[in-house]
């Protein structure tokens, strides 16, 4: 597919490693000559310099054959002026704009036909709502869910007292007694398909689906203590740390967010009535102390700057707050941070990327595209969920009969509102929903693609 | 240093050049030209274990690519294909000693067309498909024809661009569309379309089929190596005429004809590059044309030999009608200028590119202005747009390594004791890829007389002029080999 970014910022920059590993046909937009001549010696991609708004610059980007415009520069009002002209200069091709200020959020429908966009995404705003979703299930790195939030593929990291420690995947049964499976092992940075021999060790990152119900009882059986967060300490008073009070402002969490700038925590305390906002310096062990660091249920921190998150969230580990969640807004999680217990990793910039894959995917099969696709184990690895339809091979035959490719896994299969961690006797049928996961070599579109 | 990705590149060029010797072979075969089939299937056969050899011995190579590699990349490769190309001529007898070989080889890869031979016409079929084919390989590059096939298979990344900047020639290589792989497809497929349509129009004239084929292949590459002692002067007009119109558009930037098939007629027209180029053809063409009166019979036969040799110099082709070291100084001088001028960027013309030069003479009038307006802010425009002072830099820093290497080559070939212009000719025809120079090494004569170590000088002049210096320079330098 045609697709043009405008932008080549962070979020930019990561979509275009996605989508030429893809094989689309990539055309950058961007103001800065420097930023385009790297990112040209990086990527195999056209680059244009000037605004992306314009008329004559989209021209020469190719707008006319383009099939899909992300615009992705730094404000909100340009990505919208560039879809809607793009969309003006031809009406087929799809558009998707950033827009990530809280004062468009509630308008967003509306602007949506306004301005000819196919879809908004707002990094910030999915950022916040993944981080509520951890902090309801403290325990899990990470959780994203399949079916309608009936399954999920959850991550936990072993440490020493865990039960799971030196124990093969073939006598895990006996210990958390419920339907999981393990999907993926991240051991010393490198994802691993695991089989039943596979014995697992101290410091592995699994990753594991299991039915929504069931996570509880897993939690319970493996020792992790888990009682809801009744007070979450934020430091920094960004976008995302707006959208996170207002997220968690129904759910009975207490929000305390500390902001270092007096006037963005006059703005905050005016926006949001429940929530206890702090002006103080995040970076000062004293004032962490003062606002209840060692006795808070969570700790959240979400400052512009990755290396102040990473610190704060090692204090904070330090002084055994139950839950730590670390946004990244620049760095990739990687090796190095893998051994640093920064507790969850949100990556604002990733979640939006996925979004966007997915969408691309989708234009590019009408039929069969993935519903859901999450980018899991530091980008190794990839989750998805299709549904069986009437074109889907090998409807109703036993999984040890099939001849999947390797590195792919049938992870879970819903019927209706059923599911069913599968084992060699199991098929799927049409109308069913099926959880694959494969570590990221080759890109699957379809369920079919999983065949030999 | 990624030597075991710069060996895996260097195994499929050896594949390519493998699979593009087969036709001299296959030629040779039916010619029954015993010697020289032989020499051709040893040289498949090596060329073609040595390939498969590198290729297997690097097969577990990093993807990690810079700059850097990619135009050690392109040096090392040219003259490798080379060293290996010209073993046919040398193992056929058609050329017995190697260094001349190996200096016709280069003179045919780089598309000069410089010989070193006395008589063409007594040489096998086969020998002389490859000396006019190597003009056509090497015209778009070789590197190039790799991006364009699907085997290569390193799609994504962004370091291809240093091996196309690398052998694409002009002061500012960009892609037609997003993909690499598609840019090199549609400029391969617009060389093919053309050269076609020049093996067509050759052979509405009456052209033997063997004659059109070599003659469109060296016109097609800008090379200049003829299958006639008297390169095309024995022709009939018609074709000569076919061929100073090819010659002509193989002069042009690709990229004009790609903006012609996407209708956008207007910004080709207005191409300030393509212009200038056109300019000065026909000025040339007009002045030989008035200081050549009386030379010939008719003021047809003026014309045509004036456009002819014109066409032939500007685009580097060196082909010609007639022995244009016979005409008066004037005419001489403006082919000598032409020499340096050469054909547009983009193209598979050699010399110092017209837009290159372009970008000098309005950089140089903006320091004139700078000088009466010390602080008047003004910047260069190449088509209505800004050109960045990074590429001014690099046209005045190609400009300088330009120059030297032209006077550095001249003091060493000139000891070998020919007279000044046919010294300076020389270097000139090599440097740019012309062919032939003036006097001693004229369109009649040939550069056989050379010494060895003029010759060495020669070929690298020949290397360096086609692949723009740098890539060869780099291959000098000892920060390239040292390890970080």
């Amino acid at each position: 597919m045609r697709i043009i970014v405008a932008g080549d910022g962070k979020m930019g920059s990561t979509l275009t490693r996605q989508l030429v590993m893809e094989g689309h046909d990539l055309t950058m937009i961007d103001a800065n000559a420097k930023v385009l001549e790297s990112t040209q010696e990086r990527y195999d991609i056209m680059v244009i310099q000037g605004n992306c708004a314009t008329m004559d610059v989209l021209q020469h980007a190719g707008v006319k054959e383009a099939d899909l415009l992300i615009a992705m520069t730094g404000a909100d009002e340009i990505n919208l002026l560039c879809c809607m002209t793009a969309h003006a200069m031809n009406p087929q091709i799809h558009t998707i704009a950033r827009v990530r200020n809280p004062e468009y959020t509630d308008q967003i429908y509306r602007m949506r036909d306004m301005f000819g966009l196919s879809m908004a995404v707002n990094p910030e705003r999915q950022a916040a709502i993944e981080i509520g979703r951890l902090l309801k299930y403290p325990g899990f790195l990470k959780r994203d869910t399949f079916a309608k939030g009936r399954v999920e593929i959850v991550e936990l990291r072993l440490d020493e007292k865990s039960k799971l420690c030196n124990v093969a995947l073939n006598d895990m049964n006996s210990i958390v007694r419920c339907k999981i499976l393990v999907c993926i092992v991240l051991r010393s940075g490198k994802a691993v398909a695991p089989d039943g021999n596979f014995v697992l060790r101290e410091g592995d990152r699994i990753f594991v689906t299991a039915p929504s119900n069931e996570l509880t009882k897993l939690l319970r059986n493996l020792g992790i203590i888990t009682h809801k967060a009744k007070r979450v300490l934020v430091c920094g008073g960004g976008r995302v740390s707006f959208y996170l009070a207002k997220h968690l402002e129904r759910s009975g969490i207490a929000v305390q967010i500390l902001e270092q700038d007096p006037v963005r925590c006059q703005i905050l305390a005016s926006q949001l009535p429940y929530t206890d906002i702090f002006q103080g310096d995040a970076s000062s062990e004293f004032q962490l102390e003062e606002h209840g660091i060692s006795d808070c249920d969570a700790l959240v921190t979400l400052t512009g700057l990755d290396e102040l998150n990473m610190i704060i969230s090692l204090y904070g580990n330090s002084c055994n707050v139950p839950q730590v969640i670390t946004k990244l807004g620049r760095m990739n999680s990687n090796n190095i941070l893998d051994k640093l217990p920064l507790g969850s990793i949100v990556s604002p910039r990733e979640l939006c990327c996925n979004t966007i894959v997915r969408y691309v995917r989708a234009m590019q099969n009408q039929t069969g595209a993935a519903r859901t696709v999450y980018s899991v184990a530091d980008g190794q690895a990839e989750a998805m969920e299709f549904l069986v339809d009437e074109h889907t091979l090998h409807c109703g035959e036993p999984l040890k009969q099939l001849r999947i490719k390797k590195n792919v896994l049938v992870a879970c299969i819903t019927t209706g509102s059923q599911q069913q961690i599968p084992n060699g006797d199991s098929s799927f049928h049409e109308g069913d929903g099926v959880i694959i996961v494969t570590n990221g070599d080759r890109v699957i579109y379809q369920l079919n693609d999983i065949f030999e | 240093m990624n030597y075991k990705m710069m060996g895996r590149f260097i195994g499929m060029i050896l594949l390519v050049e493998c699979i593009f010797m087969i036709p001299s072979l296959v030629m040779s075969l039916c010619m029954k030209e015993e010697r020289a089939a032989w020499a051709f299937l040893f040289t498949v056969v090596l060329l073609g274990v040595l390939g498969l050899g590198l290729r297997w011995l690097c097969r577990r190579a990093r993807k990690t690519f810079f700059a850097r590699e990619g135009l050690v990349c392109v040096g090392m490769s040219w003259i490798i294909m080379s060293v290996l190309g010209c073993l046919p001529f040398y193992l056929s007898g058609a050329i017995p000693n190697y260094l001349d070989a190996l200096f016709e080889m280069v003179s045919g890869f780089t598309t000069t067309g410089a010989s070193i031979l006395e008589e063409i016409e007594g040489l096998p079929y086969g020998i002389l498909y490859w000396r006019s084919f190597s003009h056509w390989l090497g015209g778009m590059g070789v590197l190039v024809f790799l991006l364009a096939i699907p085997v290569t298979g390193e799609g994504g990344s962004g370091f291809t661009m240093h091996l196309l900047r690398a052998e694409s020639p002009g002061p500012n290589v960009g892609k037609l569309v997003p993909k690499m792989k598609a840019t090199a497809q549609i400029m391969y497929i617009l060389y093919i379309v053309l050269t076609v349509l020049n093996v067509i129009f050759l052979l509405a004239g009456g052209m033997p089929v063997f004659d059109a084929v070599c003659t469109a292949l060296g016109t097609a590459g800008t090379g200049g190596f003829g299958i006639k002692g008297d390169s095309i002067a024995g022709y009939s007009p018609y074709i000569q005429n076919v061929c100073t119109v090819f010659m002509l558009l193989f002069g042009v930037n690709f990229s004009c004809y790609y903006l012609l098939l996407l209708k956008q007629v207007k910004s080709v027209l207005k191409d300030e590059e393509l212009r200038l180029y056109l300019g000065i053809v026909a000025g040339s063409i007009l002045l030989i044309v008035w200081n050549l009166r009386g030379f010939y019979d008719t003021l047809g036969e003026t014309v045509r030999h004036a456009a002819f040799q014109v066409a032939s110099i500007v685009t580097t082709t060196g082909y010609a009608t007639t022995d244009f070291d016979l005409w008066p100084g004037f005419s001489k001088a403006i082919l000598l200028f032409l020499m340096v001028i050469g054909a547009c960027a983009g193209s598979t013309g050699g010399g110092f590119k017209c837009g290159r030069a372009l970008l000098l003479v309005k950089n140089m009038l903006r320091s004139v202005r700078q000088i009466i307006h010390p602080q008047k802010v003004q910047v260069v425009r190449l088509n209505g747009q800004t050109v960045d002072e990074k590429v001014l830099a690099n046209a005045n820093t190609y400009l300088a390594a330009y120059v030297v290497i032209i006077i550095a080559s001249f003091l060493l070939i000139s000891v070998d004791g020919f007279s000044l212009m046919t010294n300076l000719s020389a270097v000139l025809a090599c440097f740019n890829n012309i062919g032939p120079g003036f006097e001693a090494v004229g369109p009649t004569c040939n550069f056989g007389a050379f010494s060895v170590f003029s010759k060495l000088v020669l070929i690298m002049d020949m290397l360096a002029g086609r692949l723009e210096i740098f890539p060869i320079l780099i291959l000098f330098s000892r920060t390239t080999w040292r390890r970080k």
